[in-house]
Formats: C-alpha cells, sequence, structure tokens
C-alpha cells in the first residue's frame, strides 16, 4: 500500500476527506446562495436568469462543477463508510446514555442530518438540474430557470421540503464547519473562537437565505 | 439512603451478560460509589452469591483504574471526577442506578464491569515513550522549553488512561487518549527524536487495535476527569498529517 492510501485510508485520512470536501461544499454553497439571492432584487428573475446562463455556459464553471460532483461524491461516500465502521466500535450499545451531558444532539447526529440532506440533494437536483441539464426547457426558450422556480414553489409541498432541508443544512454546518478546523489541526486559542463565530453565523445565515426563496415564491412576495 | 442498583453481570468475555437488580439498604451519602459496591459485595458473599467484578486500584482518582458507566455517563453524573470519587451525595434515596461496563470493541468485558485496556498498553509501547538516553536531569537553564509548551504537556501528562473517553464517545474512538501521550511528549525537547515515528505508529496502533474515529462531538472532554483539552485531537492531527508528509 502506498503512503498516500495508508494515511487516507487510516481513522485520521478518513476524517481529513470528510474536512477538506465539506470545506468545498461550504464554498460551493456560498456561491450557490449568492446566486440565487439575485432572486430578491424583484426584476422578474432577469438578473438571476442572467447569472444562471453564466454559469451555465462558462467554461471554468463546467470544470469546476466536476470537482463539485466529485466533492460531494467522496463526502457522501466517505462519510457512509465512517458510518459503518465507527457504528460496528461498539458492537453490544448501552442501555442508558445520556448524550445531552457532553455534547450537541448535532454533532452526535451529522450521519442521519446528511443523510436527510442527502434526500433533500436528490429531490432538489430532480427539481432544477435535471431540468435544466437534461430536458431543453430552459435550452429552447420555452421557460427560464426562474420561472420553473416559481412553478415549483407554488406548490405547498416541495415548500416544506425546502424548508426541512434548510434546517437539516443549518444543524449540519453549526458543527460541520467550525469541526472541519479541528480535524485539520486548526486549533488554536486565538482563532479557533473566530472560527466558531464565523461557522455559527455562515450556518444560520445562508440557510435561512435559502429557505427565504421557496417561501417568498411561494407567498408571490417574489413574482 | 436506599437505592435501586442495575448492574450489568457477565461471566466472561465469551458468555452472555444480563442487567441484574440489586437493592441496597443503609448506604451513608458519604460513601463512593465503590464503597457502595464494597457494601453490596460483602452482602452478596455472604449469601453465596458471586460478588460484582470491577476494576480499582488507588481509590483516590489517580490511577485510572475506575471504569463504570453510571446512568448513561462514564464516572457518573459529576465533572472531573473519577467513579471512586464520585460520592453518594450526588444521588437521592430511592434512586434506580444503572451501572454498565465501558462498552468498545477494543474494550472487551473480562467479567462484570470489568474491561480489558490493554489496547491502551499497546498504543503506548508502539511509540508513547523517550528511547533517546536522556541522562541525569540536568541544570533547569540548559535545556529553554517556553512555559506555554510545558504547561500543555503537563496538562496532556495528566491523562490517567481510564478510557472514559472510549466509553463517552458515540464512535468508542480513543483519539484524546492517543493525542494526549503524543502531545505530552511532542511538546517537549526530549520527545523531538521521535516525534516523527511516534506519530505515524500510534495512530496506526491506534486503528488495529478497533477504535473509530472521531466526530469532533467533544463528549470525551467533557467526560474526561482530567480534563484532557480537544486541542491535543488538533495537535494529533497536526502531528500525523507532518509525520506521514516528511516521513522516509
Amino acid at each position: 500500500m502506498s503512503w498516500v492510501t495508508k494515511t487516507l485510508s487510516s481513522s485520521l485520512g478518513k476524517k481529513l476527506i470528510m474536512a477538506v470536501t465539506g470545506l468545498s461544499l461550504i464554498a460551493f454553497l456560498l456561491v450557490h446562495c449568492g446566486i440565487n439571492a439575485c432572486i430578491f432584487l424583484n426584476d422578474g428573475g432577469h438578473t438571476f436568469n442572467e447569472a444562471a446562463e453564466f454559469m451555465a455556459n462558462n467554461l471554468f464553471i463546467r470544470v469546476t462543477e466536476v470537482g463539485l460532483m466529485a466533492g460531494f461524491i467522496i463526502h457522501i461516500v466517505d462519510g457512509l463508510m465512517l458510518w459503518k465502521s465507527n457504528t460496528d466500535k461498539r458492537p453490544v450499545k448501552y442501555a442508558v446514555v445520556k448524550g445531552e451531558a457532553n455534547s450537541t444532539w448535532y454533532s452526535r447526529s451529522m450521519g442521519l442530518l446528511g443523510s436527510l440532506l442527502l434526500i433533500f440533494l436528490v429531490i432538489h437536483l430532480r427539481h432544477f438540474w435535471v431540468v435544466s441539464r437534461f430536458t431543453d426547457v430552459i435550452t429552447s426558450g420555452e421557460k427560464t430557470l426562474f420561472q420553473e422556480m416559481t412553478e415549483v414553489f407554488a406548490n405547498p409541498i416541495p415548500v416544506v421540503i425546502y424548508v426541512l432541508g434548510c434546517i437539516s443544512l443549518a444543524y449540519h454546518l453549526l458543527h460541520g464547519f467550525q469541526s472541519a478546523f479541528q480535524t485539520m489541526g486548526w486549533n488554536h486559542p486565538k482563532y479557533t473562537p473566530f472560527i466558531k463565530s464565523v461557522g455559527a453565523g455562515f450556518s444560520i445565515l445562508i440557510p435561512l437565505i435559502f429557505a427565504a426563496m421557496p417561501i417568498a415564491m411561494y407567498l408571490g412576495w417574489i413574482a | 439512603m436506599n437505592l435501586s442498583l442495575k448492574v450489568w453481570r457477565q461471566k466472561n468475555a465469551n458468555s452472555e451478560g444480563k442487567f441484574q437488580q440489586y437493592d441496597v439498604q443503609g448506604i451513608s451519602e458519604d460513601m463512593s460509589f465503590l464503597e457502595m459496591f464494597d457494601v453490596l459485595n460483602e452482602r452478596l458473599i455472604n449469601e453465596g452469591e458471586s460478588p460484582v467484578a470491577f476494576d480499582h486500584d488507588c481509590r483516590e482518582g489517580i490511577c485510572g483504574m475506575c471504569s463504570m458507566y453510571i446512568n448513561g455517563e462514564p464516572h457518573g453524573p459529576n465533572k472531573g471526577v473519577t467513579t471512586c470519587q464520585l460520592h453518594m451525595r450526588s444521588f437521592k434515596s430511592g434512586d434506580t442506578i444503572t451501572v454498565e461496563p465501558w462498552r468498545a470493541k477494543a474494550f472487551p468485558i473480562v467479567k462484570d464491569l470489568a474491561v480489558n485496556r490493554s489496547a491502551f498498553d499497546r498504543i503506548i509501547a508502539a511509540g508513547g515513550y523517550v528511547s533517546v538516553n536522556t541522562g541525569n536531569a540536568q541544570d533547569a537553564n540548559s535545556l529553554p522549553i517556553p512555559k506555554d509548551n510545558a504547561d500543555d504537556a503537563f496538562m496532556a501528562a495528566a491523562c490517567i488512561g481510564c478510557g472514559a473517553c472510549v466509553a463517552a464517545c458515540k464512535n468508542a474512538s480513543a483519539m484524546l487518549f492517543t493525542s494526549a501521550k503524543i502531545s505530552q511528549l511532542a511538546l517537549l525537547p526530549q520527545g523531538q527524536a521521535e516525534r516523527t515515528m511516534r506519530a505515524e505508529k500510534m495512530v496506526a496502533q491506534m486503528d488495529v487495535e478497533g477504535f473509530g474515529a472521531c466526530t469532533n462531538t467533544g463528549a470525551c472532554e467533557a467526560e474526561c476527569p482530567k480534563g484532557i483539552s480537544l486541542e491535543n485531537i488538533a495537535r494529533m492531527n497536526r502531528e500525523y498529517y507532518g509525520a506521514v508528509l516528511s516521513s522516509k
């Protein structure tokens, strides 16, 4: 086994993969949120559609998209592998566990929150990514991506699913953001409190902006 | 105090275990948790039953032998204490207390509440030592050590290897223990000679023993009777990544 394989398959290596891919997905969220937030300009989706078109046609973005998909897949597969291997490390479970005495519920539920996010991701990709990439609805000019959004979010069921997805995302990030830095060995009295504050702010703000989109469209604030 | 105990009884590593209920009466609130078990065991012996096996030694919180998982927490509900320092005044008369052994694949049960923690010894044996001859104690000023490093090394060295970190962790991870042992040597000049090899070998041994990976929940730090900090795990991660990149 080469030293690279040996390192990345160790318990610390697997965690490092989670941290690095997790941070790259956080960077993606920032871009995704920034572009989608264009709908709040309330200009009939004009700016948003232009931004979406730029993202769809820019070569650099398309190449980065491959990396993004790899990041998602590695994060999910590595997470599932860690969950399975960690669960096996305690074959006989405790009868009584007082988890709230020593840790937050969401830090103990990263696998569950991640699984909820995976379900949400499949629904989300089906709603927009599949429609824009694998059908000619958008490219033929039949509909804009903004119109597709307004149609999806006219129905209350997707709105509820998206809000629940954003809540799962918020708690997943609340632990994941600062945890990634700890895993990479970045823990210092000087800047760890700063990382934790930025992490908490990011975890609340970004999902809040995302959740506001379907709600605003459903209520007709954005048309 | 009168208490009801639900205690895990298991004859040996290979047998099936189960909870057994015991009612204990006339317990003084000044007794330690282990002394309460002594009272129970004396009664069981007098009744011709097998006493409850549990690990203990110094009974003053420094040896790291006691290891009970009490009402869902290692070493019970109080922070910064081992089971031997947990007193019955922390409970109310009439309470039902569930007592389980440390549960981890890497800590097989020997009998009842006693588990085999020799996996920790093997992690230490893999690299948690200084093999170079450091000679006699030198004049303090001939080997300058920054105060912060000395303090951090001392704090890491406070680990008594009881295994509460493993017991508390949802993944039965031994990273707090291993990182404390790596840290105490990595921070001092005497530990530099084997620094690279130490991080690699101890982490590899930790994985071989069957401990889980870290989810950074912080449960280990919260339950550690010696308050070993999560900063040590971050340091171990740095030591390990640095070691795999620089070793030949």
